[in-house]
Formats: C-alpha cells, sequence, structure tokens
C-alpha cells in the first residue's frame, strides 16, 4: 500500500531515467567484465559529480521556467578566476581566496544574468548568451594580455581528486553535500515553493503578493556560483585551468536536466530526475567509451571517430527519451 | 441564398461532449433555419461554449451528429468548418496581434496573384468588409494588437463575414463594443437575414435577444431545454427556463446594514491612465460593497489599483482612517494593509494549477507558516485544514494537483489561499464566473459570514442578481468613474440595468440602438 | 443604414508610411546601425574602402548571415533551432567531400548538399510537429547527430571543392560581390516568395498566437514544418558557401555551436522578436553584418582582435536591453508577468 502510494508520487520520467541507468549498466557488465566493480562505479560517479555540481543550478533556472546559456564561459571564468587569483589579489590574499574568489565571480554574472532576466524582462536565452560572450572576452582579455597563473592551487587539486571520506572521492561528497541542500530547499522550503510557483505561472505569483523578480536573481546568482564551483572543480582536477573548459559541458547539462523529466517549460521537475540525468548521461559516454563502436565500423572498412557515435546516440536517446515522457500538449 | 431553404439549414442531433469526467454537453438538439437570427440562452457552464465549439470545429463532440444543408458535416479543425461555411466570432478574439487588420481579414483565403498573397488586393478586400460592418476608421494596414478592444471586436467580425460564411456565430461578440458599434452591427445583422444567412447569436443581454432573435433555444448544464419563437415568453419565464429554479430565495439574509465607525477602505478622487477617473468610495468593516455596470467599465482595474498592480495611480486611498500608499501586492497583502484580491482568471492569476492544493493555499501566506526560510509542516497543516474545513474545499487530499479540482473547488482555493493571510479588506473580481450553483451559494453565505466578522469587501460581479442578492450597496461603474450608488429599496435590477447603461431607462437605450 | 453609401472616399488606398515604418522598424535599426559601424570602419580602413576591403567583409558576413536568417524562420513561429550551427557545418563538410569535379558532378553535388540541409531542417520539424516535443530539446538532440554525421563525413579537416566554382562565389564582379548576390538571391527568390504566401504568413500566425492561429483555421503543422525544413536550407547555404571560401571542410564542435549562438544574436538584432510573430530575415542579414563588423572595426581601431567576443557580447546585452525601453511605459504591472 504505502510503497504504491509512494511510488505514484514519482515522477514517470524519474523512473524511466533510473530504469535506463539499470540497463546501461547492464549492457556495460556484459561488453566489459570489470564495468560493475565498485572502483569503476565509484569513478564514474566522481565524473559525474563535476557535471551534476554545475547543472544543479541550471536545474532551479529551468524550474523557473528560464535557462542559463551563460555557463560554458562561466564555469571557465570560475576555473581560470580561482587559478589566477593570486595575480589579481596578490599572493598573500591569492593564495587563500582562490576558490571563494573563482566562485564570487561566477555568482556576480548570475547577478547580471538574473537582473537582465528578472527586471529588464529580458528573454533569459537571449541576455545569458549575451552574458557567455562577455565571460569569454573577459576571459580572453585575462588571458590575452599577459601570461597569467594558470596552476590550480594544491587546495584545489585537493578538492578535485583527493579523499577526505576514505573511498569517497571529493567531487562527490561535495555533489552530495550541494545536492542535500537543494533536495532541502526545493521541498522544505519557502524559496523552494517560490521557484516552483514562479516556473507555474509568475502572474500568479505576482499577485500573491510575492516579489519574484527578487527569486529569479537569486536563483540566477546560485546558478553563477554552481557553474563556477564546477570550474574551479575542474580546474583542480586538471591542475590548471584553461580557456573553452566549460565548452563541453553546455549540452550535456541541459539534457542531463531534461532527461530528469524537469519541464523545459518550468515549474516541474525534482531533484532526483537530475541526479538521475547526470549518471545517466555520464554512463553512456562511458559505455560508448567501452563498447568501442568505431572498432566495428574499422572492421567493416570504414574509419570513424569515437565522437561520431558518441554525438549520435547522445542524440538519439534524447529524443527517444523525450518522445517518451517529454511531449507538449496539442493546441486547442 | 435569397430563397429560404424548406428545412432547417442547420441541423444537430444527440452531441455530447465530456472533458475527462466532466460532462459538459448531454445529448443536445438543435435546429436552426437560414435567414434567421436565433438566440442561444443559458447560464455560465451551460454548456454554450462546448456548443459552438463544436460547430466551429475547435473540439469534436463524442457522439452525435451534424448536418448543413441536409448533409452530415464532421469538422476536425476550424479550417474545416468555416471552409464548408460556418463562421465564428469567439468570444476571446481569434485575432493574431502581430499581423496587420487586412492579414487577419484574410488570414485562411486571401486574394492571390501569381500563388502570391495579393497585397493591394487584400487590402481592398478588408477596407469592404471594414466598411460593411461600418468599421471604416480601422486601417487596413494597423497591426491588430495596437488596436483598442472594441476596434478588435470590429475587426473580429469583419474576419469571420469575410468567409462569406452560411452560418454566422456570434459569441458575446458586441460585449466589448460601443453603443454606435452595437447600433451598426445590428443593422448588419438583420441584413444578412434578409440575405439568407443563419446567424446564432448568444449574448446575456436581454434587450439585445428581444430586439434581434426569430428564436431562442435554452441550454441548462449542458443540456438542451426547450426552443421557442422570440416573444412567446416573458423575461421571467425564460431566466427561470435557464436557472431552473426561482432565484429569489438563494442568497443569504443581509447583515445589520451600515455599521458605524470610521471606514475601512476609504479612496478619494482615485485616477490611473485616463481609464479610472475620479473615483471616491468608501467601505466600512462588515460592509460588502458590490461594483455594478457594464462589463470593462473600469471595475476590474480599479480593484487592481486598490491591490498595488497598478503604475500611477493618482488621489489618495485610506485604510482604517490612515493615508497610505499601495506600490505592490507584496505591501497590499502585508498585516499593516491587510488587503486581499480574488482575481478573475483562476487559471492565470490565481493558481498555480500543476501544484497541489496544499502549495496553492498557503502560497501567500508563507511568510506566516514559515520560520527562516523553512516551512513549518505544522503550522501550515493546521491553518490549512481550518480553511478546507471552513469552505468545504472538496479534494481528494492537499496533496494532490490543483488542476484536478472542480472549478468550483479551484475557486474555493483562491479564496482560501487568501483566507489564510486573513485579510480585512477582500476585493473580489468577478469570483463566480463560470462556476456551479452550489458553489455559488457558499460564497454568497462565506461573504455575509465574512462581513458579519467585520470584514470589509468590494464585490465585481458580472451578474446582476449576485449584486442585488448579496451588497449592502453597489457602486455603479461607468467609462472609468462611478455614476451611482444604488442602495437598499433602490437596489433593483431595473436600477442597476440603468444605470449601468448610463440612462434613464434601458427602453431609451433599446431606441437608440434601433437607430 | 449608416453603413459608408460611398466607401471609397474613406477607404484609405494604399498602404500607409507609418504602419510600413512600423513594421520595418526592426529592420531599420539593424541597417542603421550597420551603416554607420560600416561607415566607420570604411573611413578608419587605412587602405580605404577598396572592392577587395568590401568583398572580404561582405563573404565574411554573408555566412553568418545565411544562419542567420536560418534561424529566423523557427524564431518566427515561436519556437527556436539549435542545429543550424550543426547543420550548416554538417553542409560544410558535405560540400567538401561532393562538390568537385566537372561541372555536372559539381552540380549534382550542390544539390545533394542542399537537399541534405533541407533533410536535417524536416527532421527538425517532424520532431517539433509531430513528435511534440520542445523545439529547444528537439534541435539541441538533432545538433549532436548532424554533428557526429558531419564528423564521420570528415573526421579530419580537408577535402576539396571545384577551384573554378569556389572562385566564382568567392570573387566580385563590376565591385560587387558575388556572396551579396547569393543574398540577394536567398532573399528575393526564396524569403520574399515565401513570406509573401499563404504559407509564410501562417508562420507569422502562429508565432503571434497559436491558439489564435488555429481557431482561425490555419495549419499550424504544416507551418512549422515549412520553416524548420527552409531553415536547413539557409544553413546548407551557408555551409556551402563556407566551403568555397576555405577550399575545405572541418567537423569542429565550437564552429557549429559559436554559428548557432551567434545567428541567435543576429535575429534579435535584426529585430525579430523571441517570442514569434514578429520580424524579418531581412533584418537577421543586416544583425548578422552588425555582429561581423564589430570584429572588423577592432581590428581597425587596433584593439586586441581576441576581444571581438567581449564587444559582441556587451552588442547584444545592449540590444536586449534596449527592449526593456517598452517597460517605461507600462502602467499595469501584471502587464510584465505573463
Amino acid at each position: 500500500m504505502m510503497t504504491s502510494k509512494t511510488l505514484a508520487k514519482i515522477d514517470p520520467a524519474v523512473l524511466i531515467a533510473f530504469g535506463c541507468i539499470v540497463l546501461l549498466l547492464g549492457i556495460g557488465s556484459i561488453a566489459k567484465p570489470g564495468f560493475l566493480s565498485a572502483a569503476y562505479l565509484v569513478q564514474q560517479l566522481q565524473t559525474a559529480s563535476f557535471l551534476g555540481i554545475i547543472a544543479s543550478g541550471v536545474m532551479l533556472v529551468m524550474l523557473m521556467g528560464q535557462i542559463d546559456l551563460s555557463i560554458p564561459w562561466v564555469i571557465a571564468m570560475g576555473g581560470m578566476m580561482a587559478t589566477g587569483a593570486e595575480g589579481i589579489l596578490g599572493h598573500t590574499l591569492g593564495q587563500p581566496l582562490a576558490i571563494p574568489f573563482g566562485i564570487c565571480c561566477g555568482l556576480l554574472a548570475g547577478l547580471v544574468n538574473g537582473v537582465g532576466v528578472a527586471y529588464l524582462r529580458a528573454p533569459s536565452m537571449i541576455f545569458t548568451l549575451g552574458m557567455n560572450a562577455v565571460a569569454q572576452g573577459l576571459m580572453v582579455w585575462h588571458t590575452g594580455g599577459f601570461a597569467p597563473q594558470d596552476a590550480a592551487t594544491p587546495l584545489m587539486v585537493a578538492l578535485a581528486s583527493g579523499h577526505l571520506i576514505p573511498d569517497v572521492p571529493n567531487p562527490l561528497l561535495i555533489w552530495i553535500v550541494l545536492g542535500g541542500v537543494i533536495v532541502w530547499m526545493l521541498t522544505r522550503s519557502r524559496l523552494g515553493r517560490q521557484i516552483y510557483a514562479i516556473g507555474n505561472k509568475e502572474r500568479a505569483v505576482f499577485l500573491s503578493g510575492v516579489d519574484s523578480r527578487k527569486v529569479t536573481v537569486l536563483v540566477f546568482a546560485i546558478s553563477g556560483a554552481c557553474a563556477a564551483a564546477g570550474g574551479v572543480l575542474l580546474s583542480g582536477w586538471a591542475s590548471r585551468s584553461y580557456q573553452a573548459m566549460g565548452d563541453p559541458y553546455l549540452l550535456p547539462t541541459i539534457a542531463a536536466i531534461v532527461l530528469g523529466g524537469t519541464n523545459v517549460l518550468g515549474g516541474r521537475g525534482s531533484y532526483l530526475g537530475t541526479i538521475a540525468g547526470v549518471i545517466l548521461i555520464t554512463l553512456l559516454q562511458s559505455i560508448l567509451s567501452v563498447l568501442q563502436p568505431q572498432d566495428y565500423f574499422a572492421q567493416l572498412g570504414v574509419k570513424l571517430p569515437d565522437d561520431v557515435f558518441r554525438q549520435v546516440v547522445f542524440g538519439l536517446v534524447i529524443i527517444v527519451m523525450m518522445m517518451l515522457y517529454g511531449r507538449e500538449r496539442v493546441i486547442r | 441564398m435569397s430563397e429560404r431553404a424548406p428545412g432547417p439549414l442547420l441541423r444537430v442531433e444527440g452531441v455530447s461532449k465530456h472533458y475527462g469526467g466532466v460532462r459538459a454537453l448531454e445529448d443536445v438538439q438543435f435546429a436552426c433555419r437560414a435567414g434567421s437570427i436565433h438566440a442561444l440562452l443559458g447560464e455560465n457552464g451551460a454548456g454554450k461554449s462546448t456548443f459552438i465549439k463544436i460547430l466551429s470545429g475547435v473540439v469534436q463532440p463524442d457522439t452525435g451528429k451534424i448536418e448543413l444543408g441536409g448533409r452530415p458535416m464532421a469538422f476536425a479543425t476550424p479550417g474545416e468548418a468555416s471552409a464548408a461555411g460556418v463562421s465564428c466570432i469567439f468570444q476571446e478574439l481569434s485575432l493574431l496581434p502581430d499581423l496587420s487588420v487586412a492579414d487577419n481579414i484574410c488570414i485562411t483565403a486571401p486574394p492571390r496573384r501569381f500563388g502570391l498573397i495579393d497585397k493591394a488586393g487584400q487590402r481592398r478586400l478588408a477596407s469592404e468588409m471594414l466598411a460593411r460592418i461600418g468599421g471604416e476608421d480601422i486601417h487596413p494596414d494597423a497591426p491588430v494588437g495596437e488596436l483598442p478592444l472594441s476596434r478588435q471586436q470590429m475587426v473580429e467580425i469583419a474576419k469571420a463575414l469575410a468567409r462569406n460564411p452560411k452560418v454566422l456565430i456570434l459569441d458575446e461578440a458586441t460585449s466589448a463594443l460601443t453603443a454606435g458599434d452595437v447600433a451598426k452591427v445590428f443593422a448588419l445583422l438583420k441584413r444578412l437575414r434578409e440575405e439568407g444567412m443563419a446567424i446564432i447569436y448568444i449574448s446575456h443581454r436581454m434587450n439585445e435577444i428581444a430586439e434581434l432573435a426569430d428564436d431562442c433555444t435554452v441550454f441548462r448544464n449542458g443540456r438542451y431545454i426547450e426552443t421557442f419563437r422570440a416573444g412567446t415568453k416573458t423575461d421571467n419565464e425564460i431566466v427561470e427556463m435557464m436557472i431552473g429554479r426561482e432565484y429569489s430565495s438563494a442568497f443569504p439574509p443581509l447583515g445589520d446594514t451600515m455599521r458605524a465607525g470610521s471606514p475601512a477602505l476609504s479612496v478619494k478622487n482615485l485616477s490611473w491612465a485616463g481609464e479610472l477617473k475620479d473615483i471616491t468610495l468608501s467601505v466600512s468593516p462588515g460592509e460588502v460593497v458590490g461594483l455594478g455596470g457594464l462589463d470593462g467599465q473600469g471595475q476590474r482595474q480599479f480593484l487592481l489599483a486598490l491591490f498595488g498592480a497598478l503604475i500611477g495611480v493618482g488621489g489618495e486611498i485610506e485604510i482604517a482612517g490612515k493615508p497610505v500608499k499601495i506600490g505592490s501586492p507584496k505591501q497590499a497583502k502585508s498585516p499593516e494593509l491587510g488587503l486581499a484580491l480574488i482575481p478573475e482568471d483562476r487559471k492565470n492569476e490565481g493558481l498555480m494549477l500543476p501544484m497541489t492544493v496544499r502549495e496553492n493555499l498557503s502560497f501567500a501566506a508563507l511568510d506566516t507558516v514559515s520560520r527562516f526560510g523553512r516551512v513549518d509542516r505544522a503550522k501550515e497543516n493546521e491553518l490549512i485544514d481550518e480553511i478546507v474545513r471552513r469552505l468545504a474545499i472538496k479534494a481528494d487530499g492537499v496533496d494532490g494537483p490543483v488542476a484536478a479540482l472542480s472549478g468550483g473547488n479551484q475557486q474555493k482555493v483562491v479564496i482560501g489561499k487568501w483566507l489564510m493571510t486573513r485579510p480585512r479588506i477582500v476585493l473580489l473580481n468577478d469570483p463566480t464566473r463560470g462556476i456551479d450553483v452550489g458553489t455559488k451559494q457558499e460564497i454568497y453565505q462565506l461573504l455575509r459570514q465574512l462581513a458579519a466578522e467585520g470584514t470589509a469587501i468590494l464585490f465585481y460581479s458580472t451578474d446582476y442578481d449576485e449584486l442585488i442578492g448579496c451588497c449592502d450597496r453597489v457602486a455603479v461603474f461607468y467609462d472609468g468613474t462611478i455614476t451611482r450608488m444604488l442602495q437598499g429599496a433602490e437596489l433593483t435590477e431595473h436600477n442597476l440595468v440603468g444605470a449601468a447603461l448610463n440612462i434613464g431607462t434601458p427602453a431609451t437605450e433599446q431606441k437608440e440602438a434601433a437607430l | 443604414m449608416t453603413v459608408a453609401q460611398d466607401p471609397a472616399m474613406k477607404r484609405p488606398k494604399r498602404g500607409s508610411w507609418r504602419y510600413w515604418f512600423a513594421a520595418q522598424r526592426g529592420v531599420l535599426v539593424a541597417v542603421a546601425i550597420f551603416a554607420v559601424m560600416f561607415a566607420v570602419y570604411g573611413a578608419a580602413q587605412p587602405i580605404g574602402m577598396s572592392a577587395d576591403v568590401v568583398n572580404t567583409a561582405v563573404n565574411k558576413g554573408a555566412l553568418l548571415a545565411l544562419v542567420a536568417m536560418a534561424q529566423t524562420l523557427p524564431v518566427l513561429t515561436g519556437g527556436l533551432d539549435l542545429s543550424v550551427g550543426m547543420t550548416f557545418m554538417l553542409a560544410n563538410c558535405l560540400a567538401s567531400a561532393v562538390v568537385s569535379g566537372s561541372p555536372g558532378m559539381t552540380a549534382l553535388g550542390i544539390v545533394i548538399v542542399l537537399v541534405a540541409g533541407l533533410l536535417c531542417g524536416l527532421v527538425n520539424g517532424l520532431i517539433v510537429v509531430y513528435g511534440r516535443l520542445q523545439p529547444l530539446i528537439a534541435t539541441l538532440a538533432t545538433s549532436a547527430i548532424y554533428f557526429g554525421i558531419a564528423l564521420a563525413v570528415r573526421p579530419t579537416p580537408g577535402g576539396d571543392i571545384n577551384g573554378a566554382f569556389a572562385d566564382w562565389m568567392t570573387r566580385s564582379t563590376y565591385a560587387v560581390p558575388s556572396s551579396a548576390v547569393l543574398l540577394l538571391a536567398a532573399v528575393v527568390l526564396v524569403w520574399l516568395p515565401y513570406r509573401n504566401s499563404v504559407l509564410g504568413r501562417s508562420i507569422y500566425a502562429v508565432g503571434s498566437s497559436p491558439q489564435a492561429a488555429y481557431a482561425s483555421g490555419v495549419n499550424i503543422a504544416r507551418a512549422k514544418l515549412s520553416a524548420y525544413t527552409l531553415a536547413g536550407l539557409f544553413a546548407a547555404l551557408g555551409g556551402l558557401l563556407l566551403t568555397c571560401i576555405t577550399y575545405s571542410g572541418e567537423a569542429r564542435a565550437a564552429l557549429g555551436n559559436d554559428y548557432t549562438l551567434n545567428s541567435i544574436a543576429a535575429v534579435v538584432i535584426g529585430g525579430t522578436s523571441l517570442f514569434g510573430g514578429f520580424g524579418s530575415a531581412i533584418g537577421s542579414i543586416f544583425g548578422a553584418f552588425v555582429m561581423r563588423t564589430v570584429g572588423d572595426l577592432l581590428i581597425v581601431f587596433n584593439i586586441n582582435p581576441v576581444l571581438q567576443p567581449l564587444f559582441v557580447g556587451v552588442v547584444l546585452l545592449f540590444a536586449v536591453s534596449l527592449g526593456s525601453l517598452r517597460l517605461l511605459r507600462i502602467r499595469n504591472k501584471l502587464d510584465l508577468y505573463r
């Protein structure tokens, strides 16, 4: 009784996404013996946590019915500003403040996005796109004039590749904590209610005497901060920051969120779904590198880069899964 | 088409339509002659809208058949219906705001040259159509979205006529028109009747129906009731047919009218953007003041102005004797002011439909049930239980989506959401529109109850009976200002209608309209 | 009878200029911005406005202009096409493989490239219309697929194109660049007839109000299908031109994404509403040239060209913020919240 009721409350999208994860694990275990080993799965989760941290903020933005296309270069900004903090703030301040500085820069970019969307009523798609270009320009400027410090601080490296708790990589730990905070926020807090409400009907929110604009600004700022935090971790992981480090993350981020059942028009979606979507996307990419479909084609005499399969399968999976549960209503 | 067909041009039999589990139409029949104007009457929710949506191909019936000129018809889309000769002038305009008047009028079948739209020909055609209905002042190149509502309505009529329909349906088509326009449109409709068109006319204004209709059909609760020749029944008989009972006992008794003491809300010379002019009004605690008049005379804007949703409101507002500035709904609902607004459009302005009953109910009062940003579930449950009980909201638990509730219960959720803020002044914007009679009764009871507890209430309604039955006083709006205040014995339908039209008696207006 | 007895007296016979200006205001603003920027560029250019300078500028601008024209159509329906850049790139890779050899083979190759573009667009349209997916998601997914295919066609940069054809497409005749002629042809032979057909007008109708369009009997499915399909054609034309300019094909994710994102920016600068229903592909052409001239201006004024994204971003933010001036006229706050 109880379980059926709980199950019924979970969005079918989330169930399907988790179902696909199980399916992928099955395929993986057949294709490669060591696939289901704890070490390999933990490694997958560690890879997923970078995407998960970045997607956390964007998911909140999408719940409001908006979108944040500025994440690629806000990620890069977070990484580059953290590694370059020493050059900007000086040695004494820059070394300890590297991480907060990087995240604050992302937060600032998100804040500007939020003001543009909430107060100037600019379409978020175009405003965040402009912010992406501005962030790109600023970063290119930052590296163009002089050779900036691009090496990650020891703390960043430790955060990205160390283990505070044995066998649990730090990024995963960070993702778990961040996820916990967001789940609490979405389900238990006033802010969470307001985010969902804005995504459903901002007009009704306004007439309910709630200042939706402040909430919008706050959420965009969170999104910027999450992306920048992702950038900080990514540069810790790679031990350095570089331009365009965020470029490969825009598509998977949005894909993970919508595959997890969050409605692009806003108002519906759960963080559990986003977790599922992030793991799904990560596993999909890993399976493709395990299966090596290009070898099969190479035997037939067709040499194809492995990215071909990653991209095509990626696209097809999104289309097929969204057809299952993400269709729009018919106009009447 | 000058020769009149012997049988009915349009015949509908056994049509039913359900939306989910809700019955909108049940086994409805209808027949309409060529060269006649057929009035379709019924309360809100009687099924008129669904019926004309079926006739015009917007929705498909579950069962039943439609015959046009003796041939069976099934319209899958509005395009097919209009190609077959059925055009509809919708209540919610079917105009494309970004396109020009001419583009709108000729949207589906414009004149063409070399396969492309003949702009000049289209402009000419549009001008002709506009001239025919008396809308020469509308430029065919103007974007429709920039025209005032009354002009848009004229474009909508021209658009329907441009398709040369055999059957023309007008759904409250005159609601936004000026008196002069109404006269022109009526003259046109009469001429079209002479030319052999079948016209189905839906209106709530009995005087319009008396002037135009040849036949009348009454729907009630999704069912067909009766068809009769115009003029064979009195207005009272028709109204009884529409509501299915006598309504004298439908309203709870008024409380002790006119409490003494300072007014809860008093407004002096309030004005806004040329749409509200010099409004002066005061409401005492425990008093229900109705806002009357024709639809669209500034009543909605007046309530929005009080609730802080309008920019640049002039004049003075005093609450409990203290002058206040209300800059936003957030400020309006604050405990110091204690205002609440039940908006007219519950689906877009009142509720977040996919969210749960709980989330909707506590949304306006979230600040009072949360501490440090955390929603206190226990406190929330307590308050919600109280409201659900008080309003008798029928829902399968409070954690299901509010969209699953019936219209009446949804409206109760909107009202409940605002009662949770414990307001001292409640503004209601046509709260009973489109909800069932039972819920209406409950809302009337609730209003009187709130008043008895000392709440000041401003109640806008498009339903005159409601105003008469529920209000201590009614302020009649005309052209953005209060033209008359009716109370006590003066508060009769006759006076309300007369004041709404801003003339001595309704009869004069009829004469004017006939000119 | 109060109907005017002599309607000809009152009837406005011709379109009035006021409405024409209002309808074209977006395009006119884009043209004005471009004219000013290009004049400054010409004046500051040390070698002046030679035919060569113009030819290079137009070639560069025409690429983005074609992709921006492609983007305009889905945007007019109230949708979006995130795959235009990848379609553009796919066409580029395909052209570098098939547009070569004898004139006959070259012509066939061109047809193949354009048909491939149409197909890409058609698939987008089918997924949006019959799959009922959000355009954003649908085209995000297909953009990955088209990129994959482009990569399969051209795993490493390279390829070739018929030299005579490429030369003819990129040179100037009597100081008129061929790419400008191509743009003009795209406007006169494809865009204008489409825009003035019932089908083309229906995309404005759908974008303006889907419900009203449906109630007016507009065929929504056909409108959207045509918009996405035609978008594929324009993007493929752009890809073809790119191959003529570079003599090679390259499948690089950043290239496609850049074009997609810049096309959205060009559409907005060109005065098309992202909510649909208002705008024009002609505006997008000038929007694209504005975007490109920003980069040229930086070079002329000796500003480090790496700063181009910064200036493009600032121009974009400025352009959308200009739109916010309408907020000053709003008297009813409900108009802010849809």
